[in-house]
């Protein structure tokens, strides 16, 4: 287990947009190689204000202010990265990483292994994910998992201001493609973060609360929902155990797969639509691995099947919140 | 700038290897040999040759899947590029590209793209960490026709302008993408146009002439190495070949297709060397017999050498 509260650190209590924002600032201070490209980044100082004072600090040479091109954003990172350099390239929000699509899977996932290995891409693609803010259907996707179906790039979802530190330094050192995806509901949320140079690598599951009755799998926000609701049904008498997936790619079900022999129940909880989802990859492998302790069902709690729609109270009602968790939790440990 | 009797020779060497190469695929390709989609330069080689005279050594190519001419004039050995054709882990991508996907990092040949338009950012990048690296070198990026009515040529080339980048873009109009006529399919025919619109120096060659094409070539890439920002090229041509071996060219009459053969590149560089006393008609028939033993010897390599095993799919898709 590899919490922060595990690493022997001074910590001091950061935003989740700070903690990011140190991040960053430590990278590029640390390697001349880094830079970062995007929309509104640099004179504006990014959208969620993540790189606000990076344009002054660092200049226009390693903060590049691009035009509202995204497939090109991804591509010519891409074309950098192979040539020599670390771009972090900023998609102002996953919903408009579809309009780069081909540049992230046909490109930025494949070069390398297409071209028998010549090639490294170290590269990291910054985005924000989530839904929740009355945005309407186009700008709300919860996305992550369909990048993380193509192999050859690397999918991280922090959850938490110290996870975000940690996770955005190593994907940034690390020498594969990275699609980092921030929750833009979560800038604000705060935490312990390990003061100086700390990193998490990727690919390592984290228990986030302990338990023993059923194991909540859950990544992004949707694990601070998870931790609301495994607080409210302790009182209740029912202790869960809250898995961090942190990376959907690598996937790391270890965790998972040890957790869930303990408790033979699992909830899956995940911002994103029901259909081919985190939901659907872990309950799978958790019947090919862990088939003989399954006591019931693997149930899902997501967001219901329909676009998000603009009023408040409606779009609410299709998200998921601690009271479907609840629910999910109390049918799967049939305590009805 | 003007080639040195070995390079005017050389130049007419490597535009057979490319001509037989291409043959060759083709004949492959019939027998079953060569799988997946193939795409032959055959009538485009003077552009290869051109690239291979007005680039420096050290300076990046970045094309699309027609790649093969390109990638022979790069100087990648015609062995591992037949590798490739037969999948085999000697190719230059170890087998696992194909004929769309040829590559040599060494040679700063950064691959065939197959995805139209797909690879326009990648060469904006590969100029972007140049300058980035204070790197005097220029990064040309060669694009069909088609690739000109995509998206990615539109972000690509206004970035390049904006921030100033080293990239010649070269479109080699061949006339038709895929089986649509060029005044099907662009609004405006005049490719300069394009390469106007985002505020770069742009310049029209006959892309069938070697010398003009190659001095064009040079002058972009001096140009944008100076810091100027990028050049944009249309280089005119015709393939003589369909647009892959599967196109039963229902686009255009055979008769179109012989009276453009009368500008073959390779003939017309052939022509002007005897004009120019540079070689006797003998002497080039050596050069062209010279190119068809290694395309044949590149073949012998290709089929002798080892198919991938299972044990290698895992291998590089991550580093």
């Amino acid at each position: 287990m590899s919490t922060p509260s595990a690493v022997k650190q001074d910590t001091e209590v950061k935003t989740y947009r700070e903690a990011i924002s140190d991040a960053l600032m430590e990278e590029m201070d640390r390697d001349e190689k880094i830079f970062i490209m995007g929309e509104e980044i640099g004179v504006w100082g990014g959208t969620y204000a993540v790189t606000r004072g990076f344009y002054d600090k660092y200049g226009e040479k390693r903060i590049k202010d691009t035009p509202i091109s995204e497939m090109v954003i991804v591509g010519a990172a891409v074309g950098a990265a192979m040539n020599g350099t670390r771009p972090i390239a900023e998609i102002m929000t996953i919903n408009f990483a579809f309009v780069a699509f081909d540049a992230i899977v046909n490109h930025m996932a494949k070069v390398r292994y297409m071209f028998g290995g010549q090639y490294k891409v170290p590269m990291v693609i910054r985005t924000t994910t989530g839904g929740g803010r009355q945005l309407g259907a186009t700008h709300s996707h919860s996305p992550e998992p369909i990048f993380a179906h193509f192999p050859g790039m690397y999918v991280v979802c922090p959850s938490s201001p110290a996870d975000a530190k940690g996770l955005l330094k190593t994907s940034i050192r690390d020498d594969n493609p990275v699609m980092f995806v921030e929750h833009s509901t979560l800038y604000q949320t705060r935490g312990d973060v390990p003061t100086g140079d700390f990193t998490i690598p990727l690919g390592k599951s984290d228990i986030k609360k302990a338990g023993k009755d059923v194991t909540i799998v859950s990544y992004s926000k949707m694990v601070q929902i998870s931790l609301q609701a495994a607080s409210e049904l302790e009182k209740e008498g029912i202790s869960a155990e809250v898995i961090d997936l942190r990376c959907l790619r690598p996937l790391d079900m270890e965790p998972v797969l040890e957790s869930f022999k303990k408790t033979n129940h699992c909830v899956v909880v995940e911002e994103n639509w029901p259909h081919f989802g985190v939901g659907a990859e872990v309950a799978m492998q958790i019947q090919e691995q862990a088939f003989d302790y399954m006591d019931a069902p693997v149930k899902r709690v997501s967001q219901i099947d329909v676009p998000l729609p603009y009023s408040r109270d409606l779009e609410q009602s299709a998200l998921p919140n601690p009271q479907k968790v609840k629910a999910a939790v109390k049918e799967v440990l049939n305590r009805n | 700038m003007a080639l040195t009797k070995k390079q005017k020779l050389d130049a007419y060497k490597v535009m057979w290897l490319i001509r037989r190469f291409e043959e060759k695929c083709a004949e492959l390709y019939a027998a079953g040999e060569i799988g997946g989609f193939l795409h032959l330069y055959i009538g485009q080689e003077a552009i290869a040759a051109a690239a291979k005279y007005g680039l420096r050594e050290d300076d990046n190519l970045i094309t699309a899947y027609r790649d093969h001419g390109l990638a022979l004039a790069r100087d990648l050995p015609p062995k591992n590029v037949m590798a490739e054709m037969l999948g085999r882990t000697t190719g230059v991508s170890k087998g696992k590209g194909g004929s769309m996907h040829l590559a040599d990092i060494h040679k700063r040949f950064w691959g065939g793209y197959a995805v139209v338009g797909g690879h326009l950012p990648l060469g904006a990048g590969l100029a972007l960490a140049d300058q980035y690296n204070g790197e005097k070198r220029a990064t040309m990026c060669l694009m069909g026709d088609g690739a000109t009515n995509i998206g990615y040529f539109h972000e690509s080339l206004n970035l390049s302008a904006v921030w100033k980048l080293p990239v010649v873009w070269v479109v080699e109009n061949n006339e038709y993408g895929m089986g649509t006529a060029v005044a099907r399919a662009s609004a405006v025919t005049d490719f300069t146009k394009k390469g106007e619109a985002y505020g770069m120096p742009t310049m029209k060659v006959d892309g069938n002439e070697l010398i003009e094409t190659m001095e064009a070539f040079k002058k972009a890439a001096d140009y944008v190495r100076s810091g100027k920002g990028p050049y944009f090229i249309e280089a005119r041509t015709y393939r003589f070949r369909g647009h892959s071996m599967g196109d039963p060219e229902r686009y255009r009459k055979p008769e179109e297709i012989e009276e453009r053969r009368s500008r073959d590149p390779i003939e017309l560089w052939g022509a002007e060397l005897v004009e120019e006393k540079v070689a006797t008609p003998e002497e080039l028939e050596k050069l062209e017999k010279a190119a068809e033993h290694e395309v044949e010897e590149a073949v012998e390599f290709a089929k002798a050498s080892p198919l991938p095993t299972e044990e290698g799919l895992y291998e590089d898709v991550y580093a």
